[in-house]
């Protein structure tokens, strides 16, 4: 015997509010201003552009920090995500409490400059090539106006957090 | 103006580095030393207070960016071209983040630097970079 599937407003508000929960696990992601658009599992990472994120003012560019930053805020919230997303919708309706997320640890981060960033928004995608129990390698993609015409992409190992015990 | 002045000069108003509070300790001949403060709003893992990548990155961009525009056979910076960074262990939450870049070889259109970056135990870094810059010699003083 199924059972009814639960309104898709129930559902949605799982979804957002452990997006949310895991977003807001991260302090600096804030101080960036990186948001997150979600289609169903898939995450897009979004940096509304500020004055603040400069680095060149003659061109001007955005800072190849600021750029760093985003790609790294966007491959861990893109693993945590990949890991608690089965795990929330298979729990249905008794789902955990997203509070006390665990963030996986970055060992190496490499970021590739393809061009410079301008100043406007930038958005960016995490694709997790591989998630061990214990290591993680994540690829990044980033861009501005053209999806195809990627302005840096990163990749990143990452160590995984210990599971926790019941 | 020498080479070490325009990098201090271009370096200390980037808007980037001015809202993460980087200071630039000192800077000349492809060495470049930047240091911040710690900042509860920059932490990456609250459990821990640990500061996130994303910060360390900054730092260390800048830094090597300094190191090869006050390099003396650098005309001109456009770019970082990849930077790599291995984080060795986590920052210690409270204590400023020091990191000393070393621009150790220039072609004659990529510039390679590493770079350390410590807090208060200076005997272990938190996290080593290597980056690669890509210099054009017909273009104006202009980095990262």
């Amino acid at each position: 015997m199924s059972r009814r599937p639960e309104p898709m407003q129930v559902v949605k508000q799982r979804r957002d509010g452990l997006l949310s929960a895991l977003v807001q696990t991260i302090p600096f992601a804030a101080f960036l201003g990186v948001q997150f658009d979600r289609r169903g599992d898939e995450l897009t990472a979004v940096l509304p552009y500020r004055d603040m994120l400069i680095g060149n003012p003659m061109l001007p560019a955005l800072h190849g920090g600021a750029t760093a930053g985003f790609l790294e805020v966007t491959a861990v919230v893109g693993l945590t995500w990949s890991i608690l997303w089965p795990q929330v919708e298979a729990a249905g309706e008794d789902a955990p409490d997203p509070a006390g997320i665990a963030l996986p640890k970055t060992i190496d981060f490499t970021v590739d400059y393809l061009r410079s960033g301008l100043p406007r928004d930038a958005y960016a995608r995490a694709r997790v090539n591989r998630s061990g129990r214990r290591y993680a390698s994540v690829h990044v993609e980033g861009w501005q106006d053209n999806r195809s015409r990627l302005f840096a992409q990163a990749t990143g190992h990452f160590l995984m957090p210990e599971p926790k015990d019941g | 103006m020498a080479s070490s002045d325009i990098a201090r000069q271009f370096m200390s108003n980037l808007p980037y580095n001015v809202a993460l509070g980087i200071e630039i300790d000192d800077v000349r001949d492809g060495r470049a030393q930047m240091s911040m403060p710690y900042d509860d709003r920059f932490v990456g893992n609250p459990a821990q207070g640990v500061l996130h990548g994303g910060v360390v990155s900054a730092l260390m961009d800048s830094s090597a960016g300094a190191a090869v525009l006050s390099h003396p056979d650098v005309m001109s910076v456009v770019a970082t071209l990849d930077l790599r960074i291995d984080y060795l262990r986590a920052a210690t939450p409270g204590q400023r983040l020091i990191a000393r870049a070393h621009c150790y070889h220039v072609s004659r259109s990529v510039a390679f630097v590493s770079v350390q970056t410590f807090d208060d135990n200076t005997d272990l870094p938190v996290a080593t970079a290597a980056g690669a810059f890509a210099m054009d010699g017909s273009a104006g003083k202009e980095a990262t």
